[in-house]
């Protein structure tokens, strides 16, 4: 368990540029997420960090050594890998012991065999401790590969977008899964995903970021209530935020270029007229699609769900997020 | 005629069985040929019309492990009785044996040039092509057109200049220059098909070994390698059957030590007129070691033909 900190990381390929000037400091013990789209770098910090890739300029530290020139091994860090990440011509058990039997770790046979069933344990996989990697399903393998990290005591588990290939269910329940083995080991985690539930669940401190950016580092809560930009505010929240021209309600803020507005933001009996054009029902929640002034927008039904598709509603915004012309948040209230 | 994805009829099947086996029986023929008269005696091998059934006999294989003079009947009656089937066999047509042929030395040299350079080939390919498929090397496209290059013409189109280097060298007629030779030929298969094969297993898979504590040749070891079996065994298949067959240059650059098979099989010379058993029984012998190692590595063959149709 370590400290880890990124210091004006950049890294290009070619002319692309993954990760730009990121410094990020990922403290002992914290469950830290990285979110964002394809391509926004996510992938590319972890195998920085991991020393899979080389970094054109910046430096990184674990535990307050700096790594830069270490090789992977030598970086003590697991990695959990998106998919492909068990041997398959090895046994679950061997996979499990592989890194344990490593030249660096040379682990004492009965060590290996008692921290493997412990693990199994864990992940209930122990009744397919024998069986080859191949013969595994989907969800299986992955917790095995998850596995294969927490056979170690890294300074860090860097993990990839581990559930993204699982079904809704299995992700549910590994979820809940590594956020327990989060609480119960202490340890390090830089998790990417460009799941918003994943990161609003799991992280201890979450990172956004756009285009090889680090845009902005806080607490689920902090991201969610608190976003620096229209992008980060895009990011967290089902439905979407709704960004609308700062000058569709009377009242805002002068300098707002745009609002956006959350389903909670939107209070419902006064204010502008808008259609509702289609009701969606989700069971838990039911969604409103309105045309507000040939603008769209998605907003929870009040309980009872009182309005039909072609019913017209008044709505207002209360407490909108406000910002400017290139989408930075501004202070700035709804009166 | 519609094609369908359904399994196909029993009368399909028979039909397709038929052709198959129709067809394998026709391209045996030959081989059968050979087996037979490698078990006849020599007078009923040149028999015309050919026999079909006879009465078998070694004398092939005792002729071709043996060299044997011809002896007057009355010091042939005055010998202690035959001690083994080899010497009765022998003296059945009034000879003795002289001693061993060269024949076992001429297969084991195609042995060892054989192993040998299929070993060299397959170990060198497998380096090259990892390194092909997963580094960074500058000219990549280029010296891979370069490895396939070499094999553009016939190889025996440089006969002539190989001959000439291997005996400023001092390379002819050794063991060294012949698997130096059929290595050379081989390589540039062995690297396109080892990459191939290399370039279908993630990197991932080394990555994580990486992360895991090894080191990049021990991930290669322990995890490339195990995966790449496949690849291997049959890109081995085909070194094997090229060094294993080689005629050409084999007649050219050896004679003596380190003549192989092929070249020496021919020159079976029996007493007034070819022995074609003894020759026939050579190229028997001659089928079995690659006969044995296909049939020992054919499940790898078989997956290592179908590999980039399956997988992924």
């Amino acid at each position: 368990m370590a400290d880890v900190v990124l210091q004006n990381v950049s890294k290009s390929f070619g002319r692309d540029d993954a990760v730009i000037d990121m410094t990020m400091s990922i403290d002992n013990g914290s469950f830290v997420v990285l979110l964002g789209p394809t391509g926004a770098g996510k992938t590319t910090t972890l195998r920085l960090i991991s020393g899979l890739e080389k970094m054109d300029t910046g430096s990184i530290s674990i535990d307050g050594r700096v790594v830069d020139n270490e090789t992977p091994a030598q970086r003590d860090v697991a990695m959990v890998f998106q998919q492909y990440s068990l041997y398959p011509h090895l046994s679950v058990r061997d996979n499990l012991a592989f890194p344990l039997r490593s030249p660096i770790l040379n682990t004492p046979k009965a060590d290996i065999e008692k921290k493997v069933n412990e693990v199994a344990d864990i992940l209930q996989i122990t009744a397919k401790l024998d069986n080859r990697a191949t013969e595994l399903s989907g969800g299986e393998m992955q917790r095995v590969s998850i596995g294969r990290a927490l056979v170690r005591d890294p300074a860090i588990y860097l993990m990839d977008e581990p559930l993204s290939s699982l079904d809704a269910r299995l992700r549910a329940d590994l979820r809940i899964e590594l956020k327990r083995i989060h609480s119960d080991l202490g340890s390090t985690l830089l998790y990417v995903t460009h799941d918003q539930i994943e990161a609003m669940t799991m992280a201890t401190k979450v990172g956004v970021l756009q285009e090889g950016r680090l845009v902005q580092f806080g607490t689920p809560r902090e991201i969610y209530e608190n976003p620096n930009s229209v992008y980060v505010a895009s990011r967290l929240g089902l439905p979407r935020i709704n960004i609308l021209p700062g000058d569709l309600f009377p009242g805002t803020a002068d300098a707002a270029h745009s609002i956006g507005l959350r389903p909670e933001n939107i209070e419902y009996g006064q204010g502008i007229e808008a259609a509702v054009k289609r009701v969606e029902h989700l069971g838990d929640q039911t969604r409103l699609h309105m045309d507000l002034n040939g603008h769209n927008i998605i907003a929870l039904s009040p309980a009872g769900n009182p309005y039909a598709a072609g019913s017209t509603i008044k709505i207002q915004p209360v407490n909108p997020l406000c910002f400017d012309e290139s989408g930075y948040r501004i202070a700035g209230r709804h009166a | 005629m519609s094609y369908s994805v359904t399994e196909p009829s029993s009368r399909q099947k028979w039909i397709a069985g038929t052709l198959v086996i129709t067809y394998a029986l026709i391209t045996m023929v030959p081989l059968l040929w050979i087996m037979m008269t490698s078990f006849k005696t020599p007078p009923d091998s040149i028999s015309y019309p050919p026999k079909v059934m006879y009465q078998p006999s070694l004398e092939g294989y005792v002729n071709l492990f043996t060299t044997r003079t011809r002896v007057s009947p009355e010091r042939l009656a005055a010998l202690p009785p035959p001690e083994n089937f080899a010497e009765e066999i022998v003296r059945n047509r009034n000879m003795v044996i002289a001693g061993p042929s060269k024949f076992g030395g001429r297969f084991l040299n195609s042995v060892i040039i054989g192993f040998g350079s299929t070993f060299l080939s397959v170990f060198l390919g497998t380096l090259a092509a990892y390194a092909f498929s997963r580094f960074k090397i500058p000219l990549a496209d280029d010296l891979l057109f370069f490895i396939l290059s070499t094999r553009m013409m016939p190889p025996i189109a440089v006969a002539i200049p190989i001959f000439l280097m291997y005996r400023k060298l001092g390379l002819t007629d050794t063991h060294l220059g012949m698997i130096l030779l059929y290595t050379a030929v081989n390589i540039s298969l062995a690297v396109w098909l080892l990459k191939g094969f290399i370039d279908e297993i993630p990197r991932e898979y080394e990555e994580a070994a990486l992360i895991d504590g090894y080191t990049r040749f021990q991930a290669f070891y322990k995890v490339v390698l195990p995966q790449a079996a496949t690849g291997i065994a049959s890109t081995a298949i085909f070194c094997l059957i090229f060094a294993w067959n080689e005629y050409a240059f084999a007649v050219l650059l050896t004679s003596g030590t380190a003549q192989t098979a092929p070249p020496f099989i021919p020159t079976i010379i029996g007493v007034g007129g070819l022995d074609w058993p003894a020759i026939a029984a050579g190229a028997t012998l001659f089928l079995l070691p690659v006969m044995i190692f296909t049939v020992m590595l054919r499940k790898h063959l078989l997956r290592g033909i179908t590999f980039g149709a399956v997988r992924k």
